[in-house]
């Protein structure tokens, strides 16, 4: 950590984001400090938890074959349930840790909850990867922290989802828990928002699908552009610091 | 009609005795979930209350809750509450009929305005101004916007007054329309199911009639005693469910040995209602119980989440094609996937006949 171009930027207030977006790089910089320690601590968290959560969420509509035994002695099934809850609490409570520093941390923290959708040069850089992912565009261009197009496809696709699945979650939690239970007074209105049960039902597993298309692109967008653009990125999410491997603009 | 006798006035004219009398008020305290205390303060207000008209009015329905009610479990309750209801309006069950009966109602509208339940079985078609249920030559439409006008408090009996039922299952071509969306002015208690449980009918009427208003309500406006739980919380093939251990097909050695029903489409956990607890036909059995799944009967869409026989419920696509989550979930995923390869072949490609595009 030697040449940094820039130390550390301090944390700056909620506000900044409106004015600062986005930034596209306007100096070439060597490496950047772009991801504090608490956001880069939920991403992997929140992924293991998601991981668990969508292969015992899938086993919970569609259960293994059934176990031979005493029903007394067995928990099979609860146990899978059991994990589900106890995954989605927890990502639950990390996700509003998450919300909480994105107020008080740098302003790359609360790029995915504040995507500027009033900025028509957003919606033009937007435009630019667009045309980088179909070919059109032969050079990308340097972002420090997300670039638009990944901050629109993290805020509709996966931030949205996210707080869908905790809310139809936790409406389907409160079910189990009893229609007396304060997890039914916090979440109750979901069921007035989708309708009935059985579509909250439907909805939390659609949801689940969205998570699961998401990340398939996440993922092979993120190896992609660490190999194909002019930074670094799944190294930037473990180590905090953003490389750029050129010093043009 | 005007009489100013006490319910317990008509009972002892019915012919029931004062020791059944006494026996149907300890059996509806604890039908109700009431502690034993309660059984002399609803005899105390049988006894001193002027009998309130129960006017029961049919729409859009296939009598199935007026069936299910007059089979109440225990005979003497049936006895009991029929004579409380003042059946100078009820299709089924009136001996009046044509202009006689639709008088009769008038009479009750007029006379007891403002105090008088109105009880309804079924609901009210909106499409062409009402006309797919015409009841003596007017809209049924009409003549419960009338009678609710006049009504202390609505009972909406079965699904098909609370919910809509299978009227309105899509694409509902009446415009089938539960009660509390015509009506809006009055509080209404719902009793949903297809029919609902007689002995859940009984209660609630009594509870209505002794106590002078209406038990305590959930979010959706039924009562907590009788739907506050799902059909799953009190099943008792739970213990199967929570083990893992489910019946594969109709007739499996699964489904013989009793095993849960969740993976043949059971909607136990969906469905609130009092089925595992109460039963049917006097407490001798309930669908799962007989081996078949709960359909979800008492449930708001229950017609439009099916198919009954599959966990998953069907979801509408726009072109109509049939398709649950997973079906779309693993299409889009699979779609994506191959988008990934592709996209990823082209951006070897590209790379390799430009080596310099990223750096
Ligand atoms: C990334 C987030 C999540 C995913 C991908 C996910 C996935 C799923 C899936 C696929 C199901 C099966 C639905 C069905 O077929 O009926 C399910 C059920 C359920 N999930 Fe989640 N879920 C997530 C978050 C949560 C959270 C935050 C909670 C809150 C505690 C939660 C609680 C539940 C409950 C209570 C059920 C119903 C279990 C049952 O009926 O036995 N989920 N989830
Ligand atoms: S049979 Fe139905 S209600 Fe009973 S435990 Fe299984 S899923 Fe639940
Ligand atoms: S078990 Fe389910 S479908 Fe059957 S009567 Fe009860 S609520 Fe209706």
């Amino acid at each position: 950590m030697t040449s940094s171009f820039e130390s550390k930027p301090r944390p700056k207030g909620f506000l900044s984001a409106v004015v600062h977006h986005a930034t596209e790089v306007q100096t070439p910089a060597a490496k950047i400090y772009v991801y504090e320690a608490p956001v880069r601590i939920w991403h992997w968290f929140n992924a293991l938890c998601i991981v668990l959560l969508v292969i015992t969420g899938y086993l919970i509509g569609k259960p293994l074959p059934s176990v031979e035994g005493e029903a007394s002695e067995l928990f099979v099934f609860g146990y899978i349930r059991l994990i589900h809850f106890a995954a989605g609490q927890i990502l639950a409570i990390a996700l509003l840790f998450r919300i909480g520093w994105a107020i008080i941390g740098n302003h790359h923290a609360h790029q995915l909850f504040l995507p500027p959708l009033w900025s028509a040069k957003w919606w033009r850089e937007v435009w630019h990867e667009v045309r980088w992912y179909t070919f059109l565009e032969r050079t990308p261009k340097k972002y420090v922290g997300h670039n638009p197009l990944a901050q629109l496809a993290m805020f509709f696709l996966f931030l949205l989802p996210l707080l869908n699945a905790v809310a139809t979650g936790f409406a389907l939690y409160a079910e189990g828990a009893g229609t007396d239970s304060m997890w039914y007074t916090l979440f109750g209105w979901v069921f007035t928002v989708y309708g009935d049960s059985m579509h909250v039902h439907t909805v939390h597993r659609l949801t689940m699908w969205v998570i699961v298309c998401f990340s398939l692109i996440h993922i092979y967008v993120a190896i992609r552009e660490d190999i194909m653009s002019r930074q670094s990125l799944v190294s930037t999410m473990i180590s905090g610091w953003r490389y750029f491997k050129d010093d043009r603009e | 009609m005007s009489s100013p006798e006490t319910f317990y006035d008509v009972f002892r004219q019915q012919g029931i005795s004062r020791r059944s009398f006494n026996k149907f008020c300890s059996l509806t305290a604890a039908s109700l979930g009431l502690g034993p205390s309660f059984a002399p303060r609803i005899a105390h207000a049988m006894e001193t209350k002027r009998r309130t008209p129960v006017i029961w009015m049919n729409g859009l329905e296939c009598t199935c809750c007026s069936e299910s009610f007059i089979r109440s479990g225990h005979p003497l309750v049936s006895d009991v509450v029929l004579s409380m209801l003042s059946l100078d309006y009820s299709h089924v069950l009136m001996a009046a009929a044509g202009h006689q009966a639709e008088a009769a109602l008038e009479e009750t509208r007029t006379q007891h305005a403002g105090e008088y339940i109105l009880a309804v079985e079924g609901n009210p078609p909106l499409n062409e101004d009402g006309m797919f249920c015409i009841v003596g030559g007017r809209p049924f439409l009409e003549q419960l916007k009338e009678m609710a006008a006049g009504a202390k408090a609505i009972v909406a009996w079965g699904s098909c007054a609370s919910n809509g039922c299978v009227q309105a299952a899509k694409p509902n071509p009446t415009q089938a329309t539960p009660i509390h969306k015509v009506i809006r002015d009055k509080p209404i208690i719902k009793v949903p199911g297809c029919p609902p449980i007689a002995e859940v009918m009984t209660g609630v009427l009594t509870y209505i009639l002794t106590f002078d208003r209406l038990p305590p309500l959930d979010r959706l406006g039924r009562p907590e005693m009788f739907y506050g739980q799902r059909i799953h919380d009190k099943c008792y093939r739970r213990p199967h469910f929570d083990a893992g251990q489910f019946a594969e097909e109709w007739d499996d050695e699964n489904s013989r040995k009793g095993y849960c029903l969740y993976k043949m489409g059971c909607r136990g956990p969906t469905t609130y209602n009092a089925c595992s607890t109460v039963r049917w036909n006097e407490g001798v059995s309930f669908p799962i119980q007989s081996g078949h799944g709960c359909i979800g009967c008492s449930e708001e869409n229950f017609w439009d989440n099916g198919p009954f026989y599959d966990r998953l419920a069907e979801v509408q696509t726009p072109l109509g094609v049939e398709a649950n989550a997973d079906k779309i979930g693993l299409t889009a995923a699979g779609v994506i996937g191959a988008g990934v390869a592709a996209h990823a072949a082209v951006s070897a490609l590209t790379r390799v006949r430009n080596p310099n595009s990223g750096e």
